[in-house]
């Protein structure tokens, strides 16, 4: 299906009857170069830039729900490429230059919004943390503002920057941070893998892995066997769950992170703002919901939903930052399971197993990552060797001590 | 969540805070033969079931106890609750 203004037009005049679907329902095929297990963001990236950049087209995404079902339709939609570590920040502003050209890419309106992020300061300890951070980011050029504190009040005025326990310092800014609409990533590399060939395969569960003298050779489905050359893994926080299958235990805990919605509000929030002093972050969606979250529940979970407490937390956060959010009803708040890693860092990797692929431990930060995460793990499956901004992305790494953890709190996921 | 705790009763599980996976306090013999190995996967490896799940809580808002709740990860239905203590001692790691 492809859109024009024109067809916009005619379909108007024509009573809308002329669309048709955006991908085809095909039936699984025996046997495939290279089989995708997980319709996420990572998923149908990862189809996509294998199919455009590799020409590897004969290739399935194995989705157990609908494609966008997980967490690239439950997340709040944030970019950035605000990283320090040398292991993380290129492949994250590789990813930010891919959000940037990404609809023209891919021809479909994602509604990337670089409105900026504000990350704000409350010390002057956590102001020259940032300042360092900010320097980091500058070494790739990925853009970084150290701002005081009347500058940022300029930026948003409604900010309590006198409060008694928690002030405003200052903040670091990344002007080229800012959201993109989550569902329309997930449809529009879909709809760009499947018009390049790429069978996109919905309820269809995958239960295990065909193993044969050490050797993964494809999938066992809900809807049959599928035999492959290259199996690829990316369920986010299903990930525990799906290595098990091959008897692989994973450097990863599965937690479930909430989100809100407010009801609609005129423009108010000119960006993403984070809080320093507590957990609690919000933007300002175009339909005025406001769109906020903070801390993961902290206890492993397979269940989409989260509990009480965290909900008042997170409110709590919001009351400290911007007491005028009192004011605003919840609209809606929900959950998504997040694979959350030892490190804090994900996975793009090879594991011991031939032929078998790992795309996990994305913690809450996966989104930002889509496009990066696909390019990345495309270029492994069809070359056989990482991409150059993704070589620390092993699963070996704790054995070898390179562990690449952003906040420095060790192998404890519920604190990443 | 309610976690039933077995010396004070039934409290609210936002008093505690989660440290994971139960098997931790199979913390190995350092003089193990291959112990970096055996360390590498006590430290850093979980089977991060979905279903019953059992883990370490410590009530620090509380009694300042470490419990072993037995959880299911699918329904946050709690199954049991035991004093950590007591696992570890019947697992021969404490006294
Ligand atoms: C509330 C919330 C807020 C977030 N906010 C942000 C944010 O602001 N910025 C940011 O960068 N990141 C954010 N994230 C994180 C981000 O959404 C994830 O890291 C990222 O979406 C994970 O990759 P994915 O899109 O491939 O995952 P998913 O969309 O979850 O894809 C995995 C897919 O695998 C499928 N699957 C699982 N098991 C099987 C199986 N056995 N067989 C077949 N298929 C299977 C699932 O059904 C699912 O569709 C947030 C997450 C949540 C939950």
């Amino acid at each position: 299906m492809r859109y024009s203004a024109w067809k916009v037009f005619w379909e108007g005049l024509t009573g809308n009857k002329g669309w048709t679907p955006q991908w085809r329902e095909p039936e699984p095929k025996p046997e495939y170069d290279v089989i995708i297990v997980g319709g996420g963001g990572h998923g149908l990236a990862t189809a996509y830039y294998l199919a455009k950049e590799h020409g590897i087209t004969n290739v399935a995404v194995v989705e157990k729900g609908w494609i966008g079902g997980g967490n690239v339709g439950r997340n709040t939609t944030i970019v950035r490429s605000n990283y320090m570590l040398p292991g993380n920040e290129p492949f994250y502003e590789l990813s930010m230059k891919l959000w940037e050209n990404l609809e023209q890419d891919f021809n479909y309106n994602a509604m990337i919004s670089q409105r900026g992020i504000l990350n704000l300061s409350h010390s002057d300890p956590q102001h020259d943390a940032y300042a360092r951070r900010g320097n980091a980011m500058q070494l790739v050029d990925a853009g970084a503002v150290l701002l005081g504190k009347e500058e940022v009040r300029k930026m948003c005025p409604f900010l309590d920057f006198d409060n008694a326990r928690f002030p405003i310092r200052g903040g670091i800014w990344q002007p080229r941070g800012g959201t993109v609409r989550h569902d329309a990533v997930a449809w529009g590399y879909a709809r760009g893998a499947d018009s390049r060939g790429v069978d996109i395969l919905q309820n269809c569960e995958v239960n295990g892995f065909i193993l044969e003298n050490g050797v993964c050779k494809g999938v066992e489905t809900s809807r049959g066997t599928i035999r492959a050359k290259k199996v690829a893994v990316a369920v986010a926080g299903n990930s525990g769950k799906v290595m098990a299958k091959a008897d692989m235990r994973l450097p990863i805990e599965s937690h479930v992170l909430q989100a809100f919605v407010s009801e609609g509000l005129k423009p108010l929030i000119p960006g993403v703002i984070t809080f320093g002093a507590g957990h609690f972050y919000v933007s300002q969606s175009d339909k005025g919901g406001l769109v906020f979250g903070g801390d993961i529940d902290g206890y492993n979970t397979y269940a989409q939903r989260g509990n009480l407490p965290v909900v008042e937390d997170v409110c709590e956060g919001g009351m400290a930052l911007i007491p005028m959010i009192g004011r605003a009803r919840l609209l809606r708040a929900w959950g998504g399971i997040m694979d959350m890693s030892m490190d804090g860092s994900p996975f793009i990797t090879k594991t011991h197993i031939d032929g078998l692929h790992f795309n996990g431990g994305w913690c809450y930060g996966g989104f930002k990552a889509t496009p990066a995460s696909g390019f990345c793990y495309a270029h492994l499956l069809a070359r056989g060797e990482p991409h150059e901004v993704a070589t620390e992305y092993r699963l070996d790494r704790f054995r070898r001590g390179a562990m690449i953890d952003e906040k420095g709190q060790g192998a404890q996921p519920n604190l990443h | 969540m309610i976690i039933n705790h077995p010396l004070v009763g039934p409290r609210d599980a936002a008093e505690f805070t989660y440290l994971g996976d139960a098997s931790l306090i199979d913390r190995p013999d350092w003089k193990n033969k291959n112990a970096p190995d055996v360390f590498h996967d006590y430290l850093y490896l979980r089977d991060n079931p979905a279903g019953l799940h059992r883990e370490l809580w410590y009530h620090e808002q509380g009694d300042r106890s470490w419990l072993v709740v037995t959880r299911d990860t699918t329904t946050h239905e709690i199954s049991k609750v035991e004093l950590a203590r007591d696992v570890a001692i019947a697992r021969k790691r404490g006294k």
